[in-house]
Formats: C-alpha cells, structure tokens, sequence
C-alpha cells in the first residue's frame, strides 16, 4: 500500500522488495503455523513501518493511512499482550476488545477512504500545480526567447541608425560639393559667352585706337595743307575715339572683375553695388553662354532700368547669381518654347528694375513655356528639376531663394503654362 | 554703293564713317546702319533694292544674322543682295551654316578693315 505513495522510484523498488518478502514470510507462517510467537514478529513489523512512515518526511501523503492503522495495531497489541500477561483479564475483557477491534477496522476503513479522497485532491492539485508550473516555464522561456529577439532586433536598429546617419552626412558633404560644382558649372557654361562678352569691347578698342592713329596721319596731311578746320575736326573725331576706347576698356574690365567675383567663393559682406549694371551684365553673360553652347538658340532681350534706384547693399556675388541663374532660366524656358512653336514666336526676355517705397524690385520676365501649376511648389527645393538629366542640378532656384532670403527679400514668381513667367525679387533697398 | 551694316553693337557706326572717311567724303560708299535683325528688314523695305551689299553680324539678341541671312535670300529672289556675315565665332559651324544659306562671304571679328577694302574694291 505504501508503494502508492512512494515519492519516487528508487523508494518504490525498496517498497516492492519488501512487499515480497513479506509474502513470502506471511506464506511461511501459513504452510507452518508457526504459531503465537511469530504474532510478536508481526507486531514489531507493524510498529516500524508505523514509525518509519512517520519518521521519513517524504511519506507524508501516506501519514493518513497510517493513522486509520494504528488504533487497529495498537488493539491488536494490547489484545495480544494482556493474553499474554494477564490471561484471566483477557477472558474478562475479550468481548471489549473485539469490540475495539471492530471499532479500530471501521476507524480504519474511514481513515483510508478519506485518505484516498484526500490524496486524489492532493494528485489533482500536484497536477494543477505542474501544469501551472509548465506553463510558467514555458511563458518563461517565451520571455527569454523576446528578449533574446528585442536585443538582436535592437542592435540591428542602432546599427541601420548608424548606417543611416553616415548616410545622412554623406548626402550633406555631396550637397555641399554639389552646390560647389554648379557655381563652378554655371560659371563654365558661360565661359564662350564672357570671351566673346570681352572680345567685343577689345575690338572697340583696338578698332578705335588703329582708326585714331590714321586720323593723325590725316591731322598731319590737314596741317601740311594749312587746313586748320578740318585738323579740328578730326581733331574732335580722335577725342571721341579714345572716349570710346576708355569706355569698352572698362566694359571689358567690368567683365573680367564680375567673373572673377563669381567664381571667387562669396564674401557674405554687402558691398554698395550697381544693381542696374549687375543685371545688365549678367543678362549678357547668359544671353552669351547660351548663344555659345547653342547656335540656333536665339531671343531678344530688353532692359528697363530705373535709374533712380542707385547704389544697392548686397553681396554682389551672391546677387550675381541668383541673377544669372534666372536669366539662364528664361532664356531656356524661351528656347524649349521656340523648339515647339518655331513659325510665328518671338522668344523674349526682360529685366526691369523699380522703387517700390523701401524696396529695390528686380522683375525677370519671359514669354517662354512657363511653369505647370502642379510643380510651382516645388520649384524652390532643393534638386528639384524639369530639365532632362544631366542638364540641371535642380539647385539653381533652391540657391536663389536661400540668397534672397539672406537679404531680408522675398522671391515671387507669377506665372502661367505655356505663356511665360515673371519672376519677381524684392530686396529692402537700405539693407 | 550702298552698304548696310547690321550689328547690335552701335559704335561700329562711328567706327565704319571713321574707316570711310574718305570713301563717304568722296560719295563712293553710302553707308546705313541697322542695330538688329528687324531693323535691318525694315530699312530693306523702306529702300527696296538700294542695298547692293549687307555686311551682317550673326550674333544679335532677336532675329540672329543667319535667320536675316536666310528671310534675304528667300525673298529677294531677283537679284538677291550680296551678303556678307560676320561673327565673333569664326567657327567652321556658322561658316557652313551662313554658306548653306548662300551667304556671298564671310568676315571674322575683328573686322579686318583693309581686307574688307579689298574685297569692296574687287566687288566694284
């Protein structure tokens, strides 16, 4: 019986062990009837296991059996000791003590149903208790398992966030680089456009001194004819001449010192600066750069400078650009127009300057393709472009409008698809 | 001779009467100035025919000096002026270009002034 309790196997082959050779000695004393004195065995077997059962923790789920057992044992001592000693006592009080015995078996049978009941509920709530145990392993390692996975997840996060950054700064350094090389690359473009910008006033200037010097030769057949009048005549003619020839002296001048303002990095001071002569240089400059690279390309351009504006503070160079580039801008949008149309277009562009209470308007005109509605948001973002790849970095207006900004001026633009576009720049005039 | 020279640039007229001087004084050369393609268009009609020689720059804002080349040779068909373009350029491209559309000549900035008498002469 106690094999059901056993707390493991090693116990349960002890206890099957010795169920046997109880068999066998409980079948010895039946073949041999050995009679009272084996009873004594019997009785000291029943007292050790009573004892052992108690003693031995592990068998606790077995202590209610064998409490249900020992008023049984315990009679049968007492019942088997006073007929041993006091035989005459026994005979007196056999008829209580079978009474007890009865008493102690039904106490007994109690006790082990109970017990049975008891130990069912104790198997169930082991078994609950397992289950719950299992289940709080398995969540557990299910824990373990997320943890395991959030780390790995997370380092690949800080390295993708890594990744990225390097990935951000790369962009930034290209960007800088970028906006670099189109300063450099709009200054390229127009370097057929300045040479021919120079070469004409230097042929002025050779033209008018050559011419000058065989007008001195006239003076000196004039004089040799003592004909006064006509020695002051060409006299005038050669003054003129060497006006002229300061005059496309400095032109060329002008022309050389604003190319090397724009390729010289900005120097972000505001100079006083002739916002008039900035423009009209610069619509050349363009207007050349383009007939240059393109040889059908054409399109008049007028001027309408308000000389009343005078002297602006601003950074030339930065102006300078923000100026060629929309020149650059018209024109090409002029050309793309005149590529379509060709019969019956007049491709023009105009630049008109005003005062407009404490403001310098510069206004930058075409008739050319305009600009869709659904892209005029974008025109000023970065790398933003229309043109075919290759053709445009998509910088020129985002750069504009940074210059703009920088002068406390706004950049505005009217517009309308396949008509035109004006772009409008307003520049406090006392910045 | 009636000459008329067509540039944007307005100081190649002082620069031409100073060059003629003689020739204009001596009344042997006429000489009018366009400062544009569509100018130059407009005198033509104004004096049909009285230009016997156009000396034209090719590079000039609005109508260039190959598009005035090309209204010139369409439309006077007989006899169609002598044209003689002039660019900065001197490139073979504006060369064949001016030749295709039956430019008489072809002159190079900066105007060689006694090759251009040369060939004036040799013209007359």
């Amino acid at each position: 019986m106690l094999k059901m309790f056993a707390p493991n196997p090693d116990w349960e082959k002890i206890l099957l062990r010795l169920m046997y050779v109880n068999l066998v000695l409980f079948g010895l004393e039946i073949a041999f009837s050995a009679g009272d004195y084996t009873i004594w065995f019997w009785h000291i077997v029943q007292l050790m296991i009573v004892a052992f059962v108690i003693k031995i923790p592990q068998f606790a789920a077995a202590r209610g059996v064998v409490l249900g057992v020992v008023p049984l044992v315990a009679v049968f001592l007492i019942k088997d000791l006073t007929k041993l000693l006091f035989p005459e006592f026994f005979v007196k009080v056999e008829g209580y003590l079978d009474i007890a015995s009865a008493v102690a078996i039904t106490w007994m049978v109690a006790m082990i149903i109970k017990s049975q009941k008891q130990n069912k509920a104790l198997t169930k709530e082991r078994e609950a208790r397992l289950k719950e145990e299992e289940r709080h392993r398995f969540i557990e390692a299910q824990n373990m398992k997320l943890e395991e996975q959030v780390a790995i997840r997370t380092s690949e996060l800080i390295q993708q966030k890594e990744e990225l950054q390097n990935a951000l700064f790369e962009l930034q350094r290209t960007q800088t680089q970028l906006i670099q090389s189109e300063k450099m690359a709009s200054l390229g473009e127009l370097t057929a456009g300045i040479a021919h910008e120079i070469q004409n006033p230097l042929n002025f200037v050779n033209n008018f001194s050559e011419v000058s010097c065989e007008l001195v030769d006239e003076i000196e057949v004039a004089l040799q004819k003592n004909d006064a009048k006509e020695a002051a005549a060409i006299a005038g003619n050669i003054k003129e001449n060497l006006q002229k020839i300061t005059h496309h002296g400095k032109r060329a001048d002008a022309i050389v010192k604003g190319m090397l303002q724009h390729s010289r990095s900005s120097s972000g001071k505001k100079e006083p600066t002739d916002m008039n002569a900035l423009a009209d240089e610069y619509l050349r400059l363009s207007y050349h750069g383009l007939r240059a690279k393109d040889k059908l390309f054409n399109a008049s351009f007028t001027t309408h400078f308000d000389a009343t504006i005078g002297i602006v503070q601003v950074i030339p160079q930065d102006m300078g650009r923000v100026l060629l580039n929309l020149f650059t801008n018209a024109f090409y949008s002029v050309a793309e127009k005149k590529k379509m149309l060709r019969q019956g277009y007049e491709p023009t562009v105009s630049v008109t300057t005003q005062k407009q209470n404490n403001n310098i308007v510069i206004i930058v005109k075409d008739n050319g393709i305009g600009i869709p509605q659904k892209v005029l948001d974008k025109i000023y973002q970065p790398f933003f472009t229309t043109k075919p790849t290759g053709q445009g970095t998509g910088l020129g207006l985002s750069m504009s409008y940074d210059i703009i900004k920088a002068h406390g001026g706004e950049i505005q633009v009217e517009t309308k698809e396949g008509e035109g576009a004006e772009f409008i720049i307003s520049i406090p005039s006392s910045a | 001779m009636n000459i008329l020279v067509v540039d944007d640039e307005p100081d190649m007229q002082a620069l031409f009467q100073q060059k003629f001087r003689k020739e204009i004084r001596d009344g042997k050369i006429n000489f009018a100035f366009a400062i544009s393609g569509e100018d130059a268009l407009d005198w033509m009609q104004q004096h049909d025919h009285e230009a016997i020689l156009i000396l034209s720059d090719i590079n000039m804002p609005g109508m260039s000096g190959i598009e005035l080349l090309k209204h010139i040779k369409q439309k006077y068909e007989t006899p169609p002026p002598y044209v003689m373009m002039v660019t900065a350029y001197g490139d073979d491209e504006n060369y064949n270009l001016a030749m295709k559309l039956g430019a008489d000549d072809f002159l190079t900035k900066p105007l060689d002034f006694t090759l251009l008498k040369e060939k004036l002469q040799f013209n007359n």
